[in-house]
């Protein structure tokens, strides 16, 4: 083998580094910081899950016999008077909108250089995210305590129900809750002055895990909650 | 890259796409509390989600100034999960008439399963 290399030409690396180097190609595709380019190729991988997911739940809700419970009773609330429709999911989608926005305004402050404002911007943000996994820890516990719904059953109607409910919100949730963390991290590091001379794309790539955070609940308030 | 090369846009544009997210919030919310019902419904739903989507991707997520190589690399595989959700779609309709045809239209018994 050791001949075939030789062979080959002297200027190409051998073995596992080999791997590498064949394919980088010593040439940048993406004239983007690495950081940024990994996280959307990130987000890709995620979009296939997420898409997995509600396509699963498309298959299940198309194919019962069962009633599907009807998410706009389901997930109504009563403030002392009559029950609003869906009004704990709004609010959360409201929530979770307005964290994209301080986020945004976040990534731009960062790149101004305003040390202290993209670091409250961003827990300000982290705050509002924690928010949302609060309330949809409500969410849970009303469905589970005051409805019994599990994730094999479901007394309102089709036992799918339960499953593709826990499935979804729960990964869900364990983005934004991952995200809090995140955000919290990267916020401290900013106010410590981390990135004074390296940069504030920091900020700008931590902004897209967000804002695909955000968008991915756009997708399950569509088809699950509102569908 | 230095930092100045970063994606730097003036803060009005932000303030725009924060004020119609919640619009067409609002507005896919209003579908449910007004109550539409059928190809209506579905549509409205699916127009404000592509909507709220594409200004996400595009505005807050810088998409609409990133490079054509960035932009084709991330926009362009996710069109393969339409394959798989038409897929998926004609099997669950074939699933539910199987069920229909081998167990009949009850749908009582759910209660006595649980």
């Amino acid at each position: 083998m050791a001949h075939d290399a030789t062979a080959l030409g002297a200027g190409l690396t051998p073995g596992l580094r080999g791997i590498g180097s064949d394919w980088a190609g010593d040439k940048q595709t993406f004239h983007v910081p690495w950081g940024k380019a990994m996280m959307w190729i990130f987000l890709l991988s995620d979009t296939f899950i997420f898409t997995c997911f509600l396509t699963g739940y498309m298959h299940v809700r198309a194919s019962t016999r069962i009633p599907w419970p009807n998410p706009s009773e389901v997930f109504a609330l009563s403030f002392g008077g009559e029950p609003i429709p869906l009004i704990l999911i709004a609010i959360m989608t409201f929530i979770l909108i307005t964290s994209s926005g301080t986020m945004a305004m976040a990534v731009n402050m960062g790149y101004r250089g305003h040390r202290a404002k993209t670091a409250s911007l961003m827990l300000m943000t982290a705050a509002l995210g924690a928010m949302f996994v609060g309330m949809q820890a409500f969410e849970w516990t009303k469905l589970i305590i005051d409805e019994g719904v599990r994730p094999w059953s479901n007394p309102m109607g089709a036992p799918q129900f339960g499953a593709v409910f826990f499935m979804i919100t729960g990964f869900h949730g364990l983005h934004v809750s991952i995200g809090v963390i995140y955000l919290t991290t990267v916020a401290m590091k900013v106010l410590r002055g981390d990135y004074k001379k390296r940069g504030y794309e920091i900020v700008e790539i931590t902004g897209l895990y967000w804002h695909f955070v955000d968008l991915v609940w756009v997708f399950i308030f569509a088809f699950f909650y509102l569908w | 890259m230095a930092p100045a090369e970063g994606q730097r846009h003036p803060l009005a544009i932000y303030f725009w796409i924060w004020g119609l997210l919640f619009v067409l919030s609002t507005f896919s919310y209003m579908v449910d509390y007004i109550g539409f019902e059928g190809y209506l419904r579905w549509g409205l739903i699916l127009t404000f989600m592509f909507l709220k989507a594409g200004f996400i991707i595009a505005v807050f997520m810088h998409m609409m100034w990133e490079r054509m190589a960035l932009m084709c690399a991330i926009l362009g595989p996710p069109t393969v999960l339409l394959v798989l959700i038409g897929l998926m779609a004609v099997e669950g309709d074939y699933t539910f008439l199987t069920r229909l045809n081998f167990f009949g239209a009850d749908t009582t018994e759910f209660a006595e399963h649980h």
